[in-house]
């Protein structure tokens, strides 16, 4: 039953990125030349309501359903790994056109190349696990 | 307007975006769609190699069922509810056409170019989607988060190691659009 309601939740999720065109290869060249605010737009406002959500979570304590805490652990302090990676994420989400949730969106659409961008952001995953203790964070 | 065939706009896509995070948040998870590339790898067998893949993957099953049913959405989206076609500004349209020979803004979804399977045999087209990948898997992990987890959940949360990220994202998109994609596609 839990499932069913994750599982839900993927669904409109992966409805909303195929229908807001955030999944498009189009819309993110666009958005790095400024060309419309479309994505900026969608970013925008759910950040706004995103911002405002947490902050009322937060002010009247509201728990989740079962009673535990909501999960909104903070990130750990630093900058490098924050800049250098999200710099080389963002090379990525350029080049593919793609970020990891529109992959898999993507990937239901029926584009199987997206397949292989899909293995290769396992295999970076992989990678960074091998060799995260050489790398400054 | 037609709501269920036409594109959504911004208005309709950024709240249902919050929705989602909220909903996540309510049944006590995290929005976050990157640590599924890292569950995949201890699923994998990746442990063997790195602690950094040695942690309880099963409690993390719960966002691979999300990832099913984002697979599942796009489905239903792109087959009862779009005509798979991306109508973006006209401008820009024309400069992909004319610097990069890529005809297909506003006749298809994706660029065939790119992601036709049949240009897959094409060394070019195959060392992009590697490459775009890669760089998406390992800065994601690196960052500690991607678009899903920092540019919303994070930026949400005010935290500012996200918005840092975030600011990293920035930079490596319009590094690439302007400095690399001139020479990568001349």
């Amino acid at each position: 039953m839990k499932y069913l309601s994750y599982l839900t939740i993927g669904i409109f999720f992966g409805i909303i990125m195929y229908k807001s065109e955030a999944a498009s290869w189009f819309r993110i060249y666009e958005m790095f030349q400024f060309g419309s605010f479309h994505m900026y737009g969608i970013i925008g406002s759910a950040l706004v309501i995103g911002v405002i959500g947490v902050q009322i979570i937060k002010k009247y304590k509201i728990k989740a359903i079962g009673g535990n805490e909501m999960n909104l652990h903070p990130k750990q302090k630093g900058i490098t790994r924050y800049l250098v990676g999200g710099i080389i994420f963002g090379l990525g989400w350029a080049l593919a056109g793609a970020c990891p949730g529109p992959m898999y969106v993507l990937a239901g659409a029926g584009y199987f190349s997206i397949l292989i961008v899909i293995a290769s952001a396992i295999l970076g995953t992989f990678v960074y696990g091998f060799i995260k203790d050489k790398l400054p964070h | 307007m037609n709501l269920l065939y036409d594109p959504w706009p911004w208005y309709v896509a950024g709240p249902l975006i919050a929705l989602t995070m909220f909903v996540l948040l309510s049944v006590g998870k995290q929005f976050g769609m990157s640590s599924n590339l890292r569950t995949m790898c201890s699923i994998g067998g990746a442990g063997k190699y790195s602690d950094f893949f040695k942690f309880d993957w099963r409690a993390q099953r719960w966002n691979l069922v999300v990832v099913v049913g984002a697979v599942i959405g796009g489905f239903i989206a792109s087959q009862l509810m779009s005509d798979n076609t991306v109508k973006i500004n006209p401008e820009i349209a024309q400069q992909l056409s004319t610097d990069y020979g890529i005809e297909s803004a506003g006749e298809a979804y994706l660029p065939p170019e790119l992601f036709a399977t049949e240009n897959l045999s094409d060394p070019f087209v195959l060392a992009i989607l590697i490459l775009g990948g890669f760089m998406v898997g390992f800065g994601a992990r690196y960052a500690g988060g991607c678009t899903s987890g920092h540019a919303i959940s994070g930026l949400s949360n005010l935290q500012l190691p996200s918005l840092i990220a975030v600011i990293g994202f920035f930079i490596g998109g319009l590094v690439m659009i302007h400095l690399l994609f001139p020479l990568i596609f001349s």
